[in-house]
């Protein structure tokens, strides 16, 4: 009972270091891109970790925690996946670290052959 | 009206229904059966979402290999994101590389698009036709061949089995 | 001892997200001030799900499920927006 509470709880703590460390890195990290990929993982996990927790520390609660955990799972990339395509759509640059843009050189590509 | 499909969209809102009530009592389990024979029939009759999903016993298999791996990616990459942040000098060197998918069907290309972005180092960018964008933050390689194999192919393997 | 252990895990994400309103104020572009509000909204999910506990009302999770479900919609109609328009 004890023990499973502590397991619970620790699960959580893990889960709101890991919320941390990617809220520092969307602070830290130069371009749109990079933010994109620190903040997407370490929210996804941290908030799976989190409600997993609370679903150790309450078993009657385990359904509606797993109910969250596989949606936010499912819906996290997706959105962050369309921010990035939007964000290149309308040409947010990339940080001068990058060293290769393939998808500008894909479209400039397909504008030539619009133009022909 | 395809009968598949509307049995498939049942049972996935009527397990939805009950691990969000959590409880066996006869009104409820009444309630969600006769709301999921509704929704199934009426709003789904015509979809074809989970059309592509192939029901036998080697797609379940390799459906827990799948979960398997991506769960252990996702600890990697959180990880590795930790590492990098907490690294004062920030070590990164992003690019866009492009990725070859053997996938056909739409589904598969989500669940592979949303396992990319979940795994260390990499987010999908666009997806046109066969031809993946990935941003890559430490690039290693950017050749087709080469990255479409560090990046797609420990997922595509499962998932070329369990959708086609 | 488990109370102690919460409390900090919801003040180390509360500090995430002062981190995330930080880079939200600041931008530069509207694309970065989007996903600050979605790391904000994921990270608000586990945030109500610790109150709910905290509380010791389940039905504070079905808070956090629509909250999700609200947030995702609106991150995804914002990103077509910028990307084409309406």
């Amino acid at each position: 009972m004890e023990i499973r509470m502590l397991i619970g709880s620790i699960v959580t703590l893990i889960g709101a270091i890991f919320i941390f460390l990617g809220a520092l890195g969307i602070v830290r990290m130069p371009d749109l891109y990079n933010r994109l990929q620190t903040g997407t993982k370490a929210s996804t996990l941290g908030t799976i970790l989190s409600i997993a927790g609370i679903g150790i520390i309450n078993p009657e609660w385990a359904g509606k925690a797993f109910i969250i955990i596989s949606f936010v799972m499912m819906t996290n990339p997706v959105s962050s996946h369309t921010l990035a395509r939007g964000a290149h759509h309308i040409g947010i640059p990339l940080s001068d670290k990058t060293v290769i843009d393939k998808l500008q050189e894909a479209e400039t590509e397909e504008n030539k052959e619009d133009q022909i | 009206m395809n009968l598949k499909n509307v049995l498939q969209i049942f049972v996935l809102s009527y397990l939805t229904w009950l691990a969000l009530n959590w409880s066996v009592h006869t009104d409820v389990l009444v309630t969600g059966a006769i709301i999921s024979v509704l929704i199934a029939v009426l709003l789904c009759s015509q979809c074809s979402v989970l059309q592509e999903v192939r029901l036998t016993p080697k797609s379940f298999a390799y459906a827990f290999g799948f979960v398997g791996v991506f769960w252990i990616e996702l600890f990697k990459s959180n990880f590795d994101v930790a590492r990098r942040v907490l690294t004062p000098s920030l070590p990164i060197n992003p690019g866009i590389v492009e990725v070859k998918t053997r996938l056909k069907s739409n589904i598969g290309k989500m669940l592979l698009a949303n396992a990319i972005t979940l795994t260390p180092g990499t987010l999908t960018v666009d997806i046109l036709g066969d031809r993946m964008f990935i941003h890559w933050i430490d690039v290693s390689s950017t050749d087709i061949n080469e990255a479409t194999h560090a990046i797609v192919s420990k997922f595509e393997k499962y998932l070329e089995v369990m959708y086609g | 001892m488990v109370e102690i252990i919460l409390y900090i895990a919801g003040g180390l994400i509360l500090l995430g997200m002062l981190t995330a309103l930080w880079r939200f104020v600041k931008g530069p572009s509207s694309a970065d001030r989007i996903m600050a509000f979605d790391a904000m909204t994921v990270t608000s999910i586990a945030l109500i799900a610790l109150i709910a506990f905290f509380n010791n009302r389940i039905i504070y999770l079905d808070v956090a499920l629509v909250y999700g479900l609200l947030s995702f919609t609106g991150v995804i109609v914002i990103a077509r927006f910028l990307e084409k328009g309406l």
